[in-house]
């Protein structure tokens, strides 16, 4: 339980580290906010959250609808998945996702009718502000919405604070500290209406006392457009707070230390400290369902770099292929030499454009090879510390980085390996070009893999120490049962009355050759045991079959 | 379409080996350019043979290793190693003194330890410390610094004095060379004279000794740009500066007879080099802010104390190599605080 509430600041605290990274935001911002043409054919993925995959609650073959649910929630961190519009399903495969492995998982196909009929989806909601918070939670879990700033955690959670906890302060990060993506600032100029309702049902729900809004400085269009809706709802109890333009000032923590000076704890979550942080896209999201009961089908994303003929930000519906939104925006320009999902700093690389777009991309990037070259090859660490002077978490990545290569992975987690967000500053400064955040990647997986199969051995040596002692009760159990027949035997009379001895035997003799003629056929006969009835019946039918043959 | 994968981050990186050294190696001329103007042709001899039997040295070994010799001859390591022992040397040194040093900084020191990156010493450091302890006449060969006395020997007659062995017409080495202010005041301090009447003499000029304070104010701006440029980080400087600084001050408050002012030796011997350029090799010193902090600090008092106490005349290269020895239990007690955890768990 936190133990004081936290406030904020005057002036936005600054947190180590971090870099200043080119915008390249403008090329992409230039046009208004457009909405992508729905492809023939929709691939959409049962994972696109953190947490469980969705189970299919649609066949093969079968007709959906706009906003439909194709695929339920399996547990509590899990959200549904939506039909992104209406159609068939045409198969429910492995294909292509977005993932950094490139591996593909299973992904419900639909082929677009091309009417793009809309179902009841049963989310829109009257006197939002009069009801439960619960029903809220239920029905943004219900329409599939999870964190949209990229990690995609479902926010149905992220809304219940439970019992324990009291929501000093709502942040809303609109901080996108990544190059090219403009995704979040598009929405914030283009939509602020959706994005203030969307705070306001987040704030009741979570009964939070402030809420504020956390923007980098270098966009002040969005801050703009955003305190314009404020006055014009004569908000006044929602906040915008100008950030410093340095990433990664949009890392959750960092945007929380920035606007109150309070440092998440390691290993913590922001609820710890009474501060509870949803993503711009998320709030709109929130508004599309509780007022339009719109599931979350859609989603707005930057397709931009130097390999994009005509960059923009694009509202695409879920499922949509990569290939599809490069055409509408004019296709590849000759330079494209990489594709990547997500930015530059963060994002991954992609090998083709077949993949589809998921609740989490927020950009395409397809960059010429000058935007972002192959790095030189890697010299040695000399230790230089530049890499510590960047990292917004203050770990000391040179250090992480030496026993990543030692892998030793127990003197890492001593150096704090599951702190780092991998948000790369610490490879962006390195002057030997060591991929750094992939030896933390290597680590990270490696250390997961141990404790699966420590796991694994624990559970193989539980069972063997199980059937070792039960092989040894067993034992024990035969020894006493034996214990207890020679005691018994110790008991009976002993020799001295042999005649009684020699008549006991002949007695068990005479018993055994009863029992051998008696048993002659000593399978059990299913006609042994019966009731009186079953009986009365059987010998019936055996008179009844006598007298047939009698008869004949 | 088929693209390439890699990890992130993918933006270009500014940063590069080989700039970082070329900005040490830029950051040097003002000090270079003094010693120079003080103690004549044999520095620029020095400098010479030191970085091309540096250069030749890393080639023939990586070669032996097996390991692609161009790449590591481009990043300037090499180089810059050599440049940093011909700048600690003695001018007037034959020339096998700079050959020896060089070859055993980067063929020991160096490149038997595993290359660049790999090395616990000093590579510069240990082959000062092998010339001196092996070679302690040649290594006291420094000319006057020119304007006391009488001029220093020329172009012609340092050339043959370096490479032949022979001193000029009519002249002997002890003529033509002169001790240093440290080594001279240790001397003189031997003798029981005070410090004021050490200081008495000319060589002495105003803080760190005629001509030496002046290489060390020009080591000094070097340094600090190279601090600007954010080649190096300000601790390892400030804690070796501010360690020699402090340990001098309480011993000349408490005897200014007896021992040498803070002033001269912040500005005397190779102190401000030391501080900006050698003990700030990233590779063998402390790495998390604190203990550079704790290691510069380490050197600067080891360094008063062999200048004060050892029988060394400068304490730059003895320091730097016993702290070097220290730097891995430094980051070890100095980890910092990382971001959400707690500074001391109380319970």
């Amino acid at each position: 339980m936190q133990q004081h509430m936290v406030t904020l600041l005057e002036k936005p605290a600054t947190f180590h580290g971090g870099l200043h990274l080119p915008a390249e935001k403008a090329q992409s911002l230039t046009g208004p906010l457009k909405s992508a043409a729905i492809p023939e054919r929709l691939y959409v993925p049962l994972s696109q959250n953190i947490g469980e995959a969705a189970e299919p609650v649609v066949k093969t073959g079968e007709r959906v609808l706009r906003g439909q649910l194709i695929a339920r929630s399996l547990g509590y961190i899990s959200a549904p998945v939506h039909a992104p519009t209406s159609g068939v399903v045409s198969d429910i495969g492995d294909y292509p996702v977005p993932h950094p492995s490139g591996l593909s998982a299973t992904c419900i196909v639909i082929d677009s009718d091309g009417e793009d009929r809309v179902a009841d989806s049963g989310l829109k909601m009257e006197n939002v502000y009069l009801s439960d918070p619960a029903d809220i939670r239920q029905r943004v879990r219900d329409a599939g919405i999870v964190g949209l700033g990229g990690a995609g955690f479902p926010t149905a959670v992220k809304l219940n604070p439970g019992p324990d906890h009291v929501v000093d302060l709502l942040v809303i990060n609109g901080a996108e500290c990544e190059p090219y993506i403009s995704c979040d600032e598009a929405l914030m100029c283009c939509r602020p209406n959706d994005i203030i309702e969307g705070i306001r049902i987040m704030r009741h729900a979570l009964h939070a006392k402030q809420v504020v809004i956390g923007i980098e400085d270098n966009m002040p269009n969005a801050i703009d457009c955003l305190q314009k809706e404020l006055d014009r709802l004569d908000e006044k109890d929602i906040r915008i707070v100008p950030v410093p333009t340095r990433y990664p000032a949009g890392g959750e923590k960092q945007l929380i230390y920035a606007l109150t000076g309070e440092e998440v704890p390691s290993q913590g979550l922001p609820i710890d400290i009474g501060v509870v942080c949803h993503n711009v896209g998320t709030a709109a999201a929130i508004a599309r369902a509780i007022h339009h009961g719109e599931p979350l089908i859609s989603r707005v994303i930057t397709v931009t770099g130097a390999g994009i003929s005509e960059p923009c930000n694009l509202e695409v519906r879920i499922g949509t292929p990569i290939a599809s939104l490069v055409e509408q925006c004019g296709g590849y320009t000759d330079e494209a030499a990489r594709l990547l999902l997500g930015g530059p700093m963060m994002g991954f690389a992609l090998r083709t454009d077949t993949i589809p777009v998921i609740k989490t991309s927020n950009c395409i990037l397809a960059a010429s090879s000058k935007e972002l070259p192959d790095p030189p090859p890697a010299s040695p660490c000399i230790r230089c510390a530049q890499c510590t002077d960047v990292c917004p978490v203050n770990l000391l990545p040179q250090q992480l980085y030496w026993y990543a290569f030692a892998r030793d992975m127990e003197k890492i987690q001593d150096y704090n390996l599951f702190d780092c967000i991998e948000c790369g500053c610490c490879a962006q400064v390195c002057p030997s070009h060591i991929p750094l955040v992939q030896y933390y990647r290597f680590a990270k997986t490696e250390i997961w893999d141990m404790e699966r199969e420590r796991e694994k051995s624990d559970l193989a040596r539980r069972r063997h120490e199980a059937r070792l002692a039960r092989l040894e009760r067993e034992k024990k159990a035969l020894e006493e049962r034996r214990a207890r027949a020679r005691k018994s035997l110790d008991k009976k009379p002993k020799a001295g009355d042999a005649d009684a001895k020699k008549a006991d035997i002949a007695a068990a003799l005479a018993r055994v050759k009863a029992k051998k003629t008696e048993n002659a056929d000593a399978v059990p006969r299913n006609t042994d045991n019966l009731t009186t009835e079953q009986r009365a019946k059987i010998d019936t039918v055996e008179q009844r079959r006598n007298g047939k043959t009698d008869g004949a | 379409m088929e693209f390439p994968t890699r990890s992130s981050p993918y933006l270009p990186v500014a940063n590069d080996l080989s700039r970082l050294m070329r900005k040490v190696m830029l950051a040097l001329v003002p000090g270079a350019l003094a010693l120079f103007w003080f103690f004549g042709w044999g520095i620029v001899f020095n400098l010479l043979i030191a970085t091309s039997t540096a250069l030749l040295a890393e080639a023939a070994v990586l070669r032996l290793r097996g390991k692609p010799v161009r790449p590591a001859l481009l990043d300037g390591s090499a180089a810059l190693t050599g440049l940093l022992l011909g700048l600690a040397l003695p001018p007037l040194a034959p020339w096998w003194i700079p050959v020896v040093g060089v070859l055993f900084a980067i063929v020991i020191a160096k490149q038997l330890y595993g290359g660049l990156g790999y090395n616990p010493f000093n590579p510069a450091m240990i082959g000062f410390v092998v010339l001196i302890i092996s070679f302690p006449l040649q290594m006291t060969l420094w000319s006057p610094p020119t304007g006391i006395g009488h001029e220093g020997p020329g172009f012609k007659d340092t050339l043959q004095l370096v490479f032949a062995g022979r001193p000029p017409e009519g002249e002997t080495l002890d003529t033509i060379t002169m001790a240093t202010p440290l080594d001279e005041s240790k001397t003189q301090s031997g003798l029981d004279l005070t410090w004021d009447e050490i200081l008495s003499d000319p060589r002495f000029g105003n803080y760190g000794g005629y001509g030496w304070e002046w290489v060390n104010l020009a080591f000094l701006l070097g340094g600090l740009w190279l601090w600007k440029q954010r080649a190096i980080q300000w601790h390892i400087p400030a804690g070796m500066l501010g360690g020699l600084f402090v340990i001098s001050l309480m011993f000349y408050f408490a005897d200014a007879d007896g021992y040498g002012s803070p002033l001269f030796h912040l500005f005397s011997g190779a102190t401000m080099l030391g501080a900006f350029f050698i003990a700030t090799d990233p590779v063998s010193a402390a790495t998390t802010p604190r203990g550079r902090l704790y290691y510069g600090a380490g050197i600067g008092i080891l360094v008063y104390v062999i200048r004060t106490w050892g029988g060394y005349p400068d304490g730059i290269a003895f320091g730097v190599l016993l702290m070097n020895m220290a730097a891995p239990t430094l980051d070890y007690y100095t980890k910092p605080r990382v971001f959400g955890q707690r500074e001391e768990q109380d319970d």
